[in-house]
């Protein structure tokens, strides 16, 4: 039976063929897209993987996510370097990154953070940053950049350049007298990284409070950012007190040495120095967000819970991962219309394979009569066309996963540079093996139409042959 | 021995006012070979249907081989069918895409009766069947039945009937697609191969010049005018 089916299958090979070829091109698309689609949320997901918490001034918890992560839009107010040491002290917390941010260089979001942040940034899955050249910031006007930043200016190690206030596009506020030195190129990550560019706190600050002094000697601020302290005429003293802490903070990290009367001076300075900078976007001290990890993840809700009680200043404490996802339904539809469009593709394409199988039931009305006049029943015809439907969608089936795997290995490199996402070659997960299997079942069932044709064509076809 | 019987058979095509066919008696005795003429649409080919069971007949209207078609079920009938009968077509006897010989090998795909009744070795005998049918080049009988002439075609149908000695073999117009002279060697070759065979023969056609070659000739309308 199954030599017979196969031979005469190998008869109609071409049109067998094209309809293998469409059974393949429909489970290709729909298991692909739903590969895409999971590890497009998989990626996003996990686009601030490693960071357990981002703390920011209260607010929404997406718009801080996308700030942070994504460098689009700002937090809403500032968090005192209080606050900061507050929490780095809290005994759940294993790390913290400060970030600092609301500039841009050429259209490009510049974050004020500190060196830990290239060592506990997780993207695409896990994913370290990895520097494709240079080393971390390790000064002041040090600066990283990510690879679509350098590949857009053609910035290398060592190059200088000039930030720009403001996070509009157009840069119209350009500090010609506080440029940075390019320390580090990160690799490329298909994530928003790839588009910012850090700087130290110092350097943030630095850059930040320039303009209203209007220094023209840069080296003065690059070279001894306390030197600014003498342009008493504005808030610098206050200014820059904050910063002198934060270096000294991050130079020794692991100390956890903040003298009480270092803070407390601090803080005298940031709440007078505060107001007025009402205008800006920062203020010396504040900083918008810390990315922070847990000694254990069960912390979380202690941690948050200690934080909604903290009296001084309101602040949210953001699960990263639930708010990403949070973000990604709103892209649902998308999705939803990405997956309709693949299934009407498997549709159409079993609708080929019912079509094929029926339009060639009538030249072959002639081989069922010879089979029927040989013994063969009209179930064993039946079950004739049954076969040909399941060697049909099994080739097809075969072919669809096998193209999609060269594809796949084709085009990993492409989407894990350009969208971070990494598609791999493996087994098919347990969805996939689903979906295949919902298509064959569709498509075996679609075939019992010219099945059930054929089995009442020999029933009333008797023994004469017809064309 | 009849290897066919009927009796008051009527069968009527579904949506036709008149039955095709109303036959008080006919028999076919084992190793008789008969010739059946009568016009075109006079129910020739729905006889052969009714004697081979593809079509729906009343109960002991149909025996073959002492068996009722009728009272058999659909799957029953369509064994019986291969065990006992060899069939030949007017034209396109043949699955294109099989070789003669596979062609030729069906029954015996089909039936087990038909396979070992075939011989120790169907194939070999599919072979001699084939030569002695005049078909004797092996290159020939492997080539896909599509590029046979249509005479070498109707000679793999007759081989196909004939293989695993059925009892009876009903052809039905299968010299119609050929001339003069291959009509009168086919029908030679297959009379000879059923008498070796000791099939009986129920042999369909218009050409009356091949009605010399039979024991007998029976025509369809007086047969069912009720008259035999
Ligand atoms: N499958 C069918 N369904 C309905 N009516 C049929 C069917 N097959 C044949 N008939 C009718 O039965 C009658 C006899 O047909 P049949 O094929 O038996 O004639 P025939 O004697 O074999 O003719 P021919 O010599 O042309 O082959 C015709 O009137 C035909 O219209
Ligand atoms: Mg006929």
């Amino acid at each position: 039976m199954f030599n017979l089916c196969y031979k005469s299958l190998l008869n109609r090979r071409f049109i067998a063929a094209l309809t293998v070829l469409s059974i393949a091109l429909s489970v290709a698309l729909i298991v692909g897209v739903e590969r895409l689609r999971t590890e497009a949320r998989a990626g996003f997901a996990n686009s601030a993987s490693g960071i357990d918490l981002i703390i920011a001034a209260r607010g929404n918890d997406v718009q801080i996510v996308m700030a942070t992560v994504f460098g689009v839009g700002t937090t809403g107010a500032g968090i005192s370097w209080d606050s900061y040491e507050m929490i780095e002290d809290l005994p759940q917390i294993s790390w913290t990154v400060p970030i600092m941010m609301g500039d841009n260089h050429r259209g490009y979001p510049v974050i004020g953070t500190s060196e830990q942040y290239f060592d506990h940034f997780r993207h695409s899955g896990g994913r370290q940053l990895i520097f494709a050249e240079g080393v971390p910031f390790k000064s002041p006007d040090g600066a990283v950049i990510g690879a679509e930043v350098a590949q857009a200016f053609g910035y290398t190690s060592g190059t200088e350049i000039v930030n720009a206030h403001g996070s509009g596009e157009v840069a119209f506020d350009v500090h010609d007298e506080a440029p940075f030195t390019v320390t580090g190129v990160l690799e490329h990550t298909g994530t928003a990284v790839d588009r910012m560019v850090f700087v130290s706190l110092e350097g943030f600050d630095a850059l930040h409070e320039e303009p209203a002094s209007e220094v023209a000697d840069p080296f003065v601020l690059i070279e001894a950012p306390e030197v600014a302290g003498e342009h008493e005429d504005h808030d610098h003293v206050e200014l820059d007190e904050p910063d002198e802490h934060e270096e000294g903070h991050q130079e020794h990290d692991d100390r956890h040495a903040h003298g009480s009367g270092h803070e407390d001076e601090a803080k005298a300075v940031r709440t007078s120095g505060g107001h007025d900078h009402g205008g800006h976007d920062h203020e010396p001290g504040t900083i918008n967000a810390i990315f922070a990890g847990l000694e254990e993840k069960t912390a979380v809700l202690s941690v948050q819970r200690q934080l909604a009680d903290h009296r001084d200043e309101a602040l949210t404490a953001v699960l990263p991962n639930v708010a990403l996802l949070q973000l990604w339904s709103i892209t649902s539809t998308a999705e939803t219309a990405l997956r309709l469009m693949a299934g009407a593709v498997a549709a159409a394409g079993m609708i080929g394979m019912v079509v094929m199988l029926s339009a060639s039931l009538d030249n072959r009305r002639r081989e069922f009569a010879i089979l029927r006049s040989v013994g063969a029943t009209p179930v064993g015809v039946f079950s004739l066309i049954l076969l040909e439907a399941v060697l049909l969608l099994f080739a097809g089936i075969v072919l669809g996963v096998i193209a999609l795997s060269a594809l796949t290995l084709l085009i990993d490199p492409v989407l894990a540079a350009n969208f971070g996402l990494r598609i791999g070659v493996g087994l098919p997960s347990f969805r996939e093996v689903l979906l295949i299997a919902l298509v064959f079942c569709s498509g075996l069932l679609a075939s019992i139409i010219p099945a059930l044709r054929v089995y009442r064509m020999t029933l009333s076809d008797g023994l004469s042959v017809r064309l | 021995m009849k290897t066919v019987e009927l009796k008051s058979l009527v069968f009527r095509w579904p949506g036709q006012p008149d039955p095709v066919l109303s036959v008080d008696s006919f028999d076919l005795e084992a190793g008789e070979s008969v010739f059946m003429r009568g016009p075109s649409g006079s129910g020739k080919t729905t006889l052969l249907s009714a004697i081979a069971g593809v079509i729906d007949v009343p109960q002991s209207a149909v025996r073959v081989a002492g068996t009722d078609v009728g009272a058999l079920a659909g799957g029953d009938r369509d064994r019986f069918r291969v065990d006992q009968l060899g069939i030949v077509f007017q034209v396109f006897n043949l699955l294109p895409w099989l070789s003669a010989l596979e062609n030729t090998l069906l029954p015996c795909r089909f039936s087990a009766q038909r396979r070992n009744r075939s011989g120790p070795d169907p194939k070999a005998t599919a072979t001699r069947l084939l030569s002695e049918l005049g078909l004797k080049d092996t290159e020939l009988i492997n080539r896909p039945a599509s590029a046979l002439s249509v005479g070498q075609q109707q000679r793999v149908a007759a081989a196909r009937a004939l293989i695993g000695a059925p009892e009876v073999v009903l052809a039905d117009e299968p010299t119609s697609a050929l001339d003069e002279e291959a009509k009168d060697t086919f029908v030679q070759l297959l009379l000879k191969e059923c008498k070796a065979s000791g099939a009986s023969l129920l042999f369909v056609s218009h050409d009356r010049s091949l009605e010399k070659h039979f024991d007998r000739s029976v025509d369809l309308p007086m047969l069912n005018a009720g008259k035999t």
